[in-house]
């Protein structure tokens, strides 16, 4: 058997039993590595359950920097019996499988072709442990510590972090470090330490910080100076408005007279927090929603009123695989359409797309300068993998001469000074019309809001050529967005070319080492990634000058793919799906695959996912 | 609309406090059906805010969808409004007096509004004891698409269309005390003199305040065998007693009517006087506001005036401890934490 050697480079998965205290354990180890310097990306891929289901925690580890999913299991430490038969099953040839051998493993399960390591974690607890919690509890430090020995990690950096993680509370930081110890001993004194895998220290990760998009985009929303949030609870956005609240509880209360200067709201449904948010952007206060696709459909009436009536609104939607009923907890990018054009008649909404937890801080809180100009719903569309698992990151940055851009507004004094005032009526050519908050003046500047049937000055009318001129306006309108949202950024490949790809979100990391792997190939291809709809010019000029354009998104419909040839009239030909939808993030093979396949149909493998064929050329 | 509300004004029109006529609380001409009971309640809450001097711009006025819903065009013309989405007007509401304490939140809407589409929300905003008047425009039919029973229609009432309502009705008072409303009160359009105290005091209470306006429909619901008509609820509704309300500093000019006067000072230093007819109902307490309703609708009598109040009433922003600034008034030195705050987060993800 060739055992897989590598340094620095390896997938680890952990398959654990919801709800038994494995998160932080797995954290613990994945955080280890990236204080020794080395970029990991942990991928959380839990059921919707609360305890008892299988679940399982993925790292990569990769000094090369690539963060996206690999594809392949180097090794498995498996502490759930319930998923063990798959578990073996994963791991690619040469690799390892790490088990309790508390009870010794069903003969039927063996393999020759890995390497099957056996640690006693039950029988260590029990003989260390009385407490049933306890037993359950230390088992995941164990395991932490006796991998910190078969991958010859720095235990010092494994004892500091339990340091960090419990400050202040000693009674928790020297059980968890004999715990690990406990793990480490065993593997020093029983095993071969260290495998064919191992760690070294590095410095590939810089000033980098390791945060969940939904905690940024929290944070966005606070800096961004969100008053009033109103949401339902909805896997996987939930933690969005959890960490805007931890926050705001920090700087947000008065410490002399205890009161809030934000507002939060579990309403009873999603039709209603989009209504609150509405409400509250009516009148003249920032205030966002946060949901998933479910949520959306709900809010689609509302978010059509917003778009006519012209209403500032933020919403924050963390993608997920649908339906209701369908893999909450599994990631998609499949809401972009439904989010596009979002409600009924003639509506286009704008979305952000971010990609990494930096830029889910920034559009975070540009959402709201933007629906303030605006005066539209901004929907910022993250997904599952980015809002809910750790990302390596740029770190946060906020400018402090920043001014907020509270868009078109006249105060008492304008009003007062004789400025014109139609709710609706474009002064300046930009199709972007003033507003008035609700008790701004006594006399001037009340209007009545409506969707559409009214006149530039909100008086009400049912005329033909008043709701049609409002409606190009609104396209006009359209255009002026186009100047104020990000940018794509393009990466030439540098050698010339008439193939490119496209992709936007949490396609980005697998997206980018596909390209280098197809440019070892010999492939070249130009890359850029959309941040934006309304698409800029930019988008079309670079599909224009290529001829041909891989759209790579993570849905079954090619939604992005849809919403470009519907904008600009490409035709099929030109623009090519790269497409994954099982629910785990797309990852590299997989696009790198794909690709091939397009380019040069009769030389390639077929599209399935046979472990033996994924490893295959590969991978070494 | 091809004609406008005449301009013209009695000079010598009466001025309130702050030197406003009721004019300037009116609104655009109705559209509504001649004889509609909405209007008839328009111009209640147009007396009502002109009497409390209240500043018609510190005044937001909402709504949902429908004929109850288009009413607001019809009054405050000098107030912000907002016609919003149908059943949804108690979520825009909640958002828009999250934003800004300061202003008077006057929802409206009709019993399809808020009894069918709505329920969800309207018992929401109650349990949320969200500082606003909601009033129903409560014709027990559907207007805008011809007369289809509303889920207020009471069972065996028949509409012009003929056919009797075979469903139990939904008593909006009776729901709202269920939700944890503090103001629970019901009218009729045809009753200006109790419907004008109520909505005042409506008004200076905090907390919700629900007023279910039965309100006829003359085009679809106001035939022999309705019980929303003019005649069924002339006829049939029984007064909790008659309110007064005084508005704070005022002097007590109205008229005191015999019986047994109870009067309470209500949070924004204001009082109402109240003379009850139904000695059974203690409506300061829940269980025998629950059971005096009850106990008209076994007898098959409207019960209409002041159901419930709470005195001690603490609304939605004192529940979340809301800043007494405005939120939409406060800025980026009062909210963003700045750049040092998160050199320090920066650090603890390391």
């Amino acid at each position: 058997m060739k055992r897989i050697e590598s340094v620095n480079d390896f997938v680890i998965k952990f398959a654990n039993v919801n709800g038994t205290g494995s998160a932080s354990a797995n954290n613990l180890f994945a955080k280890a590595l990236f204080r020794m310097g080395l970029p990991v990306s942990p991928k959380n891929i839990f059921p919707s359950n609360i305890q008892g289901l299988p679940t399982w925690y993925e790292v990569r580890v990769n000094e090369k920097g690539y963060l996206g999913r690999r594809g392949g299991i180097d090794i498995a430490l498996s502490v759930n019996p319930q998923s063990m038969a798959q578990d073996i099953r994963e791991v690619l040839p040469g690799g390892y499988f790490i088990y309790d051998n508390t009870k010794l493993l069903d003969l039927r399960l063996h393999r020759d072709d890995i390497s099957i390591i056996g640690v006693p974690l039950t029988r260590i607890c029990n003989e260390q442990y009385e407490d049933p919690r306890q037993r359950q509890l230390f088992k995941n430090v164990i395991y932490v510590g006796a991998l910190a020995a078969l991958l010859d990690m720095d235990f010092k950096v494994l004892t500091g972090l339990v340091e960090d993680q419990f400050k202040g509370k000693k009674n928790l930081v020297l059980p968890n470090i004999h715990a690990l110890e406990l793990g480490y001993q065993y593997a020093r004194n029983n095993l071969d330490c260290p495998i064919g895998i191992r760690v070294e220290k590095s410095d590939k990760v810089g000033d980098k910080i390791l945060l969940d998009g939904n905690t940024a985009l929290g944070l966005g929303a606070l800096y961004g100076g969100a008053t009033v949030a109103a949401w339902y609870p909805i896997t996987p956005s939930t933690s969005v408005v959890d960490a805007f609240e931890k926050y705001a509880k920090r700087v947000r209360i008065d410490p002399g007279t205890g009161q809030r200067n934000y507002a939060i709201v579990q309403a009873e449904d999603e039709l209603s927090a989009i209504g609150m948010a509405i409400g509250a952007s009516w009148n003249g206060a920032r205030a966002f929603t946060a949901t998933s696709g479910p949520g959306v459909s709900l809010m689609s009436e509302f978010l059509g009123l917003a778009y006519f009536a012209e209403i500032p609104t933020v919403l924050f939607n963390v993608q997920r695989a649908g339906p209701s009923t369908g893999m909450p907890t599994r990631t998609q990018q499949a809401d972009i359409l439904s989010c596009a054009y979002a409600s009924h008649g003639d509506t286009k909404q704008v979305l952000l797309f971010p990609s990494t937890p930096k830029e889910c801080f920034d559009f975070g809180a540009q959402a709201f300068d933007l629906a303030e100009r605006l005066q539209t719903p901004i929907i910022v569309m993250t997904d599952l993998d980015l809002g809910m698992n750790d990302n390596m990151s740029e770190p946060l940055a906020w400018d402090d001469e920043r001014k907020y851009d509270r868009g078109k507004v006249l105060s008492a004094q304008d009003l007062e000074e004789g400025a014109v005032f139609g709710r609706y009526l474009d002064v300046d050519g930009d199709a972007i019309c003033y507003r008035t908050y609700p008790g701004t003046h006594p006399t001037k500047g009340a209007f009545f809001t409506r969707g559409t049937s009214r006149n530039e000055y909100a008086v009400y009318t049912e005329k033909g050529e008043e709701y049609e001129a409002n409606m190009l306006r609104l396209l006009r309108k359209w255009d002026t967005i186009n100047e104020y949202v990000p940018a794509p950024i393009i990466i030439d490949c540098g050698v010339e070319t008439d193939t490119a790809v496209l992709y936007f979100g949490t396609s980005e990391e697998s997206s980018r080492e596909a390209l280098d792997h197809l440019s070892d190939e010999g492939v070249h291809l130009n890359a850029m990634r959309v941040r934006a709809f309304p698409f800029n010019d930019e988008v079309q000029e670079f599909i224009e000058r290529h001829k041909q354009v891989f759209v790579i998104e993570q849905n079954r419909d090619s939604q992005l793919r849809t919403l470009l040839m519907a904008e600009f009239e490409f035709g099929p030909e030109k623009l090519k799906s790269v497409l994954c939808f099982d629910g785990t993030p797309i990852s590299a093979r997989n696009i790198r695959k794909q690709i091939k396949k397009h380019l040069n149909s009769d030389n390639v493998l077929p599209l399935h996912r046979d472990v033996a064929l994924l490893r295959a050329g590969e991978f070494s | 609309m091809s004609y406008q509300l005449p301009k013209f004004r009695h000079p010598e029109l009466p001025v309130n406090d702050l030197g406003y006529t009721r004019a300037d609380y009116e609104g655009a001409i109705s559209t509504l059906c001649a004889g509609c009971g909405h209007d008839s309640i328009s111009g209640a809450i147009v007396r009502a805010c002109h009497e409390l001097s209240i500043e018609p711009h510190k005044i937001a006025k909402l709504s949902g969808i429908g004929c109850s819903s288009k009413a607001p065009t019809y009054f405050l013309g000098n107030s912000h409004g907002f016609n919003s989405v149908h059943g949804r007007m108690p979520s825009v509401v909640t958002g828009a007096a999250l934003a800004n304490r300061d202003l008077l939140y006057m929802g409206v809407s009709g019993d399809g509004d808020t009894a069918s589409i709505g329920m969800g929300q309207f018992a929401h905003v109650a349990r949320r004891n969200l500082n606003m008047v909601y009033i129903v425009m409560n014709n027990g039919c559907y207007g805008l698409t011809k007369g289809q029973d509303s889920a207020t229609a009471d069972r065996g009432s028949a509409s012009k269309k003929g056919d009797p309502n075979i469903y139990s009705a939904i008593d909006l008072c009776g729901t709202a005390l269920q939700m944890g409303a503090t103001f629970v009160a019901r009218s009729f359009s045809g009753d200006k003199e109790q419907l004008v105290p109520l909505i005042k005091a409506a008004i200076s209470h905090r907390g919700f305040a629900l007023i279910d306006v039965v309100s006829p429909c003359v085009t679809f619901n106001n035939n022999s065998k309705s019980t929303k008509s003019y005649d069924f609820v002339r006829e049939h509704a029984e007064a909790t007693g008659t309110i007064d309300f005084v508005p704070m500093h005022s002097e007590i000019t109205t008229h005191y009517q015999p019986g047994h006067a109870h009067e309470v000072t209500m949070h924004d230093g204001s009082s109402i006087r109240l003379y009850k007819m139904d000695e059974s109902l203690n409506p300061f307490d829940r269980r025998s506001a629950v059971n005096v309703l009850e106990e008209h609708r076994y007898s098959g009598n409207i019960l209409t005036g002041l159901i419930y109040m709470n005195l001690d009433s603490r609304d939605l922003h004192e529940v979340l401890e809301t800043s007494q600034r405005p939120l939409n008034a406060l800025d980026e030195s009062d909210l963003c934490p700045g750049n040092k705050m998160l050199v320090n987060i920066n650090a603890s993800l390391r």
